[in-house]
């Protein structure tokens, strides 16, 4: 074994190099945080798809760099949103809630004052059945005590859900096995039925949404809070080692109120909505949780049940009067408007009528498009960039 | 005891012993043998689903480039252009080919068999032959990707309607122009030409590579400096006692934490900290090159302890000095075992997806970023984000970038064996 010759002097240069190559990219590094052309956008899983295709559309058809979008959730996105001004900081944040006060607060504790509030529209989830059988009449209260993993038993505490139809229930509801097509864990809709329509059903029973209200510094009350539910304490211990930090209230409701249950009455039926409209028209005793625009499409086949007695249409989830659906938002920060190239042009590229009218293409996509006057309130608010004042 | 007695007794134990042998090594065939299997199922899994996204269907649509219907004034600039009705022109040509269909939802049909991107492909074919504007034009047009799965026959009739998203009007019209000769499969560029899409046929992996290389040479240049220099450093120069202990307990310990504590450092540290962009390659490479120190610096310690003490006592014996040793003998001997440490360590870090999430590279970035700091994304978020799209052209794209993936592996982890292979014979 010898050595190549003159191999040092290779070894010598690869070193010199790679460290000068190190000390160029450090500068090149640092010189660059300074401005940005590109849009940067955070925020909601559920906005992103739509965010995305504007996105796209805006990139190629203008001069502008297509924006990078990164879908944190609504409330990581508000989180980096609020945490100031300048170039490190997304200009735009999805969100499929509004805006809390306590992150406005924290916007404007940050410098983050101009803040412009941008309704893209709405997000609204049917619970469906075949036309050939009778319009169901649900409240959330019912939705939650058929769908629930455990229930409230007659001495409050939580017991395996025990209703096998939907009599069981509630006496006005028919003598049906309980038997509801939904979207697997992995699904926004899902996500959002649970949100909705469980935690809301939930908060009917008192313990539960007493549970919901208590802080996590409120440790003695949690803790008799669950046991008067009959929630074992390991529940507790496991949220503090996989979170490490203790739950609040909220945190233990969401963990009872939007578990599903797994015995077969709720089947998971993949995420092609399509596929779960063609199972219920099979199977006119079953009920199938989807997106309202695929109800809209097949309203030949299907009918959505009225919830809380009101019947999912356009307007009704238009209005919000419709419990299972929520708005869509983005927040604008004014003012990396002007300084970061292309910000308001995306946001008149996203509510101009060619995406959100009701021809436009991202109902398309599956958004619940602004009524008319609201579309028109939205362009002006992108236009004029009028603030949010909360 | 007679020897005879021995023999018989040996004889009867070897045949035992080897027939254990050849026992053992079944079991060896057999365990290479399940590896193999695997292996095979996964690759011939993935071509299979990957092999159709390398080509895209084109539709042939007489095309007429009308001045006043484009909204197009003499001597357009380049706003004229993007401000043009294209999609508008192209929904007329295809209206134009079915005179037949009427009502909007078949118009609607009609105008999903060409993809959305057909009228950015119209817009710059016209700016770029603007001699074209008046007349009409035989253009291929790119297929939507629904459309394209039905020319590739991956799309049956025999399933009901309601369950396919291409619908029978649809296939009969794709029938139709297939009879024309108006329908073509053409090599896919777009897939290495382009960037992310929402559509699956517009989609490329050019960004995404793009981001990978400049990742990785971040990485290179700095973990490959560092971690060498380290190895070097604990193992000709450091005095053993409990502090050099320490650190090499570290460094061991350090190779087993999991990607994503790493990403998590990078953005408390990186971006938290030294405020440097989010999304950025630049990022993502010093994260991933923390994540490659120790594979490095344990892979360079090995090949520097393998040198036989020999060359270095031959070279102290006459006259060199510490330094002069190690540059000139040990390093060029050890130079192929470090070489092989760092670029398995390399691809380690090419197809790391986790920790890049903490500091924002999972995103839906279009353009190709041009340097370290333009956001940009990696190969294997590439494929994590497809994967995870609805639309299901996508399948077959994500498919198509492990392939990918998997060659540029299979092409570093052969070049590592060739300079091993090239450094020793000299």
């Amino acid at each position: 074994m010898t050595s190549l010759p003159h191999s040092d002097s290779h070894v010598k240069k690869l070193l010199v190099g790679t460290v000068l190559g190190v000390v160029a990219f450090a500068t090149a590094g640092t010189a660059a945080a300074a401005n940005r052309d590109i849009v940067s956008i955070v925020g909601s899983s559920t906005v992103y798809p739509f965010a995305t295709v504007v996105a796209e559309r805006f990139g190629r058809s203008t001069n502008f760099k297509t924006p990078k979008i990164e879908s944190t959730g609504s409330g990581g996105g508000l989180k980096l949103f609020c945490k100031g001004v300048g170039a490190n900081t997304p200009d735009i944040t999805n969100s499929s809630r509004r805006i809390k006060k306590s992150e406005y607060d924290d916007c404007q504790a940050n410098g983050v004052t101009d803040v412009i509030e941008v309704l893209v529209g709405y997000d609204g989830i049917a619970i469906a059945n075949s036309k050939e059988a009778t319009q169901y009449d649900l409240t959330l209260r019912d939705i939650y005590l058929a769908l629930a993993k455990d229930i409230p038993g007659p001495d409050g505490k939580l017991v395996p859900n025990p209703n096998k139809t939907w009599r069981d229930v509630n006496p006005a509801l028919p003598a049906t096995r309980i038997e509801v097509l939904g979207p697997p864990p992995t699904s926004g809709t899902r996500d959002a039925f649970a949100e909705l329509a469980m935690g809301g059903g939930a908060q009917s029973v008192p313990a539960l949404k007493t549970l919901r209200g208590l802080g996590a510094d409120d440790v003695a009350g949690i803790k008799a809070a669950m046991a008067g539910l009959g929630m074992p304490g390991g529940i507790y211990d496991g949220f503090v080692e996989t979170k490490g930090k203790a739950p609040s209230g909220k945190d233990l409701f969401k963990t009872v109120a939007y578990a599903i249950r797994e015995d077969g009455a709720y089947i998971e039926a993949g995420e092609n909505d399509n596929l779960i409209v063609q199972k219920l028209e099979a199977n006119p005793s079953a009920l199938g949780i989807f997106g309202f625009s695929f109800l809209e499409e097949n309203g030949d086949k299907v009918q959505g049940s009225r919830v809380n007695g009101v019947v999912p249409d356009f307007d009704s989830i238009a209005d919000g009067d419709y419990p299972v659906s929520r708005p869509l938002y983005f927040y604008m920060k004014g003012a990396h408007v002007g300084k970061i190239p292309g910000i308001q042009e995306y946001a008149m590229e996203f509510t101009s009528s060619r995406a959100m009218g009701e021809d436009g293409y991202l109902p398309e996509k599956g958004l619940i498009p602004l009524a008319d006057d609201e579309l028109r309130e939205v362009q002006a608010i992108v236009k004029n960039l009028k603030r949010l004042e909360m | 005891m007679s020897n005879y007695d021995n023999t018989t007794l040996i004889a009867a134990s070897l045949k035992k012993r080897y027939a254990r042998e050849r026992r053992f090594q079944w079991y060896g065939r057999f365990a290479v043998f399940i590896g193999f299997v695997f292996l095979i199922v996964l690759l011939a899994d993935i071509v299979s689903k990957g092999m159709p996204a390398f080509t895209q269907h084109f539709i042939k649509v007489d095309v007429t480039l009308d001045a006043d219907r484009l909204g197009l004034p003499e001597n357009p600039t380049q706003q004229d252009y993007f401000g043009a009705d294209f999609g508008g022109v192209v929904k007329a040509s295809l209206r134009e080919m079915f005179p037949e269909v009427s009502g909007r939802g078949d118009k609607k049909q009609l105008y999903r068999l060409i993809s959305v991107g057909a009228e950015y492909d119209l817009r710059d074919h016209l700016m770029a032959n603007p001699e074209l504007v008046g007349t009409t034009q035989s253009i291929w047009l790119r297929a939507h990707s629904e459309a394209g799965s039905y020319l590739k026959g991956q799309v049956s009739r025999a399933l009901p309607e309601a369950d396919r998203k291409v619908k029978d009007i649809q296939m009969d019209w794709l029938d139709q122009l297939r009879r024309d000769g108006r329908t073509q499969s053409r090599f896919n560029t777009v897939f290495f030409t382009a960037g992310d899409s929402r559509e699956p046929e517009l989609a490329g992996i050019r960004a995404a590579l793009q981001g990978s290389f400049f990742t990785l040479m971040v990485t290179f240049l700095l973990a490959f400096p560092v971690g060498v220099m380290a190895a070097v450093y604990l193992e000709e120069f450091a005095p053993r006692n409990r502090l050099t202990d320490l650190i090499e307990i570290n460094i061991n310990n350090l190779a087993a934490v999991p990607s994503i504590v790493f990403g998590l450092l990078g953005l408390a540290v990186f971006i938290n900290f030294f405020e440097l962009p989010r999304s950025a390659p630049l990022v993502g490479g010093m994260v991933l090159s923390l994540m490659t120190l120790p594979t490095i610096i344990i892979t360079s310690r090995a090949s520097i302890q393998a040198v036989s003490p020999s060359i270095r006592e031959a070279a102290l014996g006459v006259g060199a000095s510490q330094l002069q040793t190690v540059l000139h003998h040990v390093l060029p001997v050890a130079m192929p075992g470090i070489l092989t440490g760092s670029i398995i360590g390399m691809a380690q870090a090419l197809g790391e997806s986790a920790p890049l999430l903490m500091i924002g590279m999972v995103a839906f970035i279009m353009d190709a970023p041009s340097g370290v700091t333009d956001p940009s994304t990696v190969l294997p978020v590439q494929i994590f984000l497809w994967a995870d799209s609805p639309e299901r052209g996508f399948t077959e794209k994500t498919s198509a970038a492990i392939i990918v993936l998997m060659g540029f592996l299979i092409l570093m982890n052969a070049l590592a064996v060739f300079l091993r292979r090239r450094f020793e014979m000299k």
